[in-house]
């Protein structure tokens, strides 16, 4: 009998504590079939973040660092400094990256560490039980903006890659989702190519991802898949945002 | 050479091969001897775009099984505080440089030892502790970088230097003939990709209650040992003594030159210098009290060590205290007259 779907070789025999719908557990999956294609296990060292991405540990069989919130461009970078030779990436949340991390990304950006940011754009803080994040909608209403995010008060939703796209040290910047078949097949393409970009020593690369939290958006898994294309997408236009071979 | 120069070349000398600092007065020079001599030796220098990032980047490099350090001052130590705390919680060594300016807030730039209790508590959030060396020269301050790097992988926990903006930036002449890396500790709890072994994480997130308590006792315990082994100081003329100083770092060189001044008019004073604050040399001190009733504190501070005196001496004895917080950096002839004062109120004391 041919097999056609296995468990990949880097992913542990744990379950997923993540909520129905949510994107992180297709992200992770797509991380740990790439560094299996890539024949990466032996190679990979995996940062995590402060949010619902922390206990990849749990399901990645790599070696992993949990990092203090924000802190992990700072951490990869000590990290890839001291082993060039492996591939080291950091997944991040957007309250992570384009909050409480925003110096130590930005940085570690410009200084064009050849490090992967897997940057998990969800609009909310997921663990914390969904307040607003830097990338939060204009109008969208979370628990810290109960009538909506009002832009006079709580400023504008963030764009991490067209930011980090001005700084000379950035290479690849693509935004992706995982609302559907054909954006996952294009998110995994995605990630393959900008860990194979940080092997070349090629500096500094990420992949933004906007990805459903149902429980926090308070839409049902299909609604929160629509409504990235509808609405989310809008804001976030999905696609190459710089790409320096 | 500068005390801070001096530093940075033993660092090199012991197999410090990372360094991650962020500019503040009084400890720049470190940081700019850093950032020509690190590379030079092969190593790794970067100017990190805050203390928060520089403290996280040792943390990666020491993950990753380098040997690294940071350097920082009084406002710069506050924001290494959570990396200081992870660094515990994760069990990975790394040497972390105060030299200590007048506080709080903003202060000034002159030498203050007021960030005493931040570094013998802990400093971050959670029960954790960092073994705090404070050195009185600069050859001392030389001679004790090998052993922080020494006793940061002996126990996998951050060590602390503790000096302060005049140690930092005096010139004094120093050698390094004695300056050696110390031995390697295996290092079985590093992530250079799971090559031909299990994968390994290195985490300080235990939801489980159970589990993080036992990791709380488990830190306990490895804290006990250095309590129980790790313990310096310095005893200066104690034998004969009838009041003791008790007083750190340049604190202590001052109160040399002041002990030196009252013994010649036949004063009988000593010093116990501690070279660990933490963990803080009590036993001396408690022993000490079995035969001498009155021990001064002095120190650059309005009084932070003088908890651990008192704790020390368990009711025990009288405390005298003596204190210049704010970067003032008193004479020998000042704290001889000080000292003086007490002494003979204290002998006029005991003779009623
Ligand atoms: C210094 C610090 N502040 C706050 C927190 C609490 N905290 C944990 S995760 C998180 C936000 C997570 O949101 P995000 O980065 O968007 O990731 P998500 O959970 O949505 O995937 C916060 C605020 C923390 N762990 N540390």
């Amino acid at each position: 009998m041919k097999q056609v779907y296995a468990r990949p070789k880097s992913l542990k025999p744990a379950h997923f504590h993540y909520c129905p719908g949510c994107g992180h557990g297709i992200i992770g999956r797509l991380i740990v079939e790439v560094i299996d294609e890539m024949d990466l296990r032996e190679k990979a060292i995996c940062v995590a973040p402060a949010g619902c991405g922390m206990l990849v540990y749990n399901y990645f069989d790599i070696d992993t660092l949990e990092s203090a919130h924000g802190r992990g461009a700072a951490v990869a970078t000590g990290i890839k400094r001291v082993r060039p030779e492996n591939l080291v990436f950091s997944y991040q949340g957007d309250g992570d990256l384009a909050a409480i991390g925003t110096a130590e990304g930005f940085h570690a950006a410009n200084r064009g560490e050849p490090i992967t940011i897997i940057f998990v754009n969800n609009g909310v803080y997921g663990m914390t039980g969904g307040q607003m994040a830097p990338t939060t909608l204009s109008e969208q209403v979370t628990t810290t903006t109960p009538s909506g995010r009002n832009a006079a008060t709580a400023g504008h939703p963030v764009r991490i890659c067209e930011v980090f796209a001005v700084l000379d040290g950035t290479t690849y910047l693509e935004r992706v989702a995982v609302n559907k078949p054909a954006a996952i097949i294009k998110a995994k393409k995605t990630i393959a190519k900008a860990f194979r970009n940080q092997l070349k020593g090629n500096g500094f690369s990420l992949v933004e991802i906007l990805s459903p939290c149902p429980t926090n958006w308070k839409m049902s898994p299909i609604d929160s898949c629509r409504w990235i294309d509808d609405v989310m997408a809008k804001q976030f236009p999905l696609g190459v945002i710089k790409d320096v071979p | 050479m500068s005390g801070n120069a001096a530093l940075g070349e033993a660092a090199v000398l012991a197999g410090c091969t990372c360094y991650f600092g962020y500019p503040i007065t009084p400890q720049n020079e470190l940081t700019e001897y850093m950032a020509k001599r690190v590379p030079e030796a092969g190593g790794i220098f970067i100017q990190s775009e805050s203390e928060i990032a520089a403290i996280n980047m040792v943390l990666g490099a020491s993950v990753a099984g380098a040997r690294a350090m940071t350097s920082s001052s009084s406002p710069g130590m506050s924001l290494k505080q959570e990396g200081i705390s992870y660094l515990a919680a994760d069990e990975l060594p790394a040497v972390v440089v105060n030299m200590v300016r007048g506080g709080p807030g903003m202060g000034n730039i002159s030498p203050a030892q007021s960030d005493y209790l931040q570094a013998t508590r802990g400093g971050g959030h959670g029960d954790y502790r960092t073994i705090v060396l404070a050195p009185g020269s600069v050859q001392e301050l030389a001679d004790i970088v090998p052993l922080a790097f020494d006793l940061a992988e002996a126990y996998r926990n951050p060590v602390i230097i503790l000096g302060d903006g005049m140690l930092g930036q005096m010139m004094e002449p120093v050698s390094f003939d004695n300056i050696k890396p110390p031995k390697e500790y295996p290092k079985d709890y590093i992530l250079t990709g799971a090559r031909g072994r299990p994968s390994r994480m290195v985490r300080s997130l235990l939801f489980d209650t159970k589990e993080e308590e036992e990791h709380n006792w488990k830190l306990f315990r490895k804290y006990q040992r250095m309590e129980q082994n790790e313990v310096r100081y310095e005893k200066y003329l104690v034998d004969d003594a009838e009041m003791i100083v008790v007083a750190y770092g340049i604190g202590a060189r001052i109160v040399k030159g002041a002990i030196k001044r009252l013994r010649q008019e036949n004063l009988k004073i000593g010093m116990i210098r501690p070279i660990t604050l933490w963990p803080f040399p009590a036993k001396i001190i408690r022993e000490t009290a079995n035969r001498v009733t009155d021990f001064f504190v002095f120190e650059m501070s309005t009084g932070q060590m003088i908890e651990d005196v008192r704790l020390a001496l368990e009711g025990k004895g009288h405390i005298h205290f003596y204190g210049r917080p704010g970067g003032v950096i008193p004479t020998p002839i000042e704290l001889s007259r000080v000292i003086s004062r007490h002494y003979y109120q204290q002998s006029h004391r005991g003779k009623k």
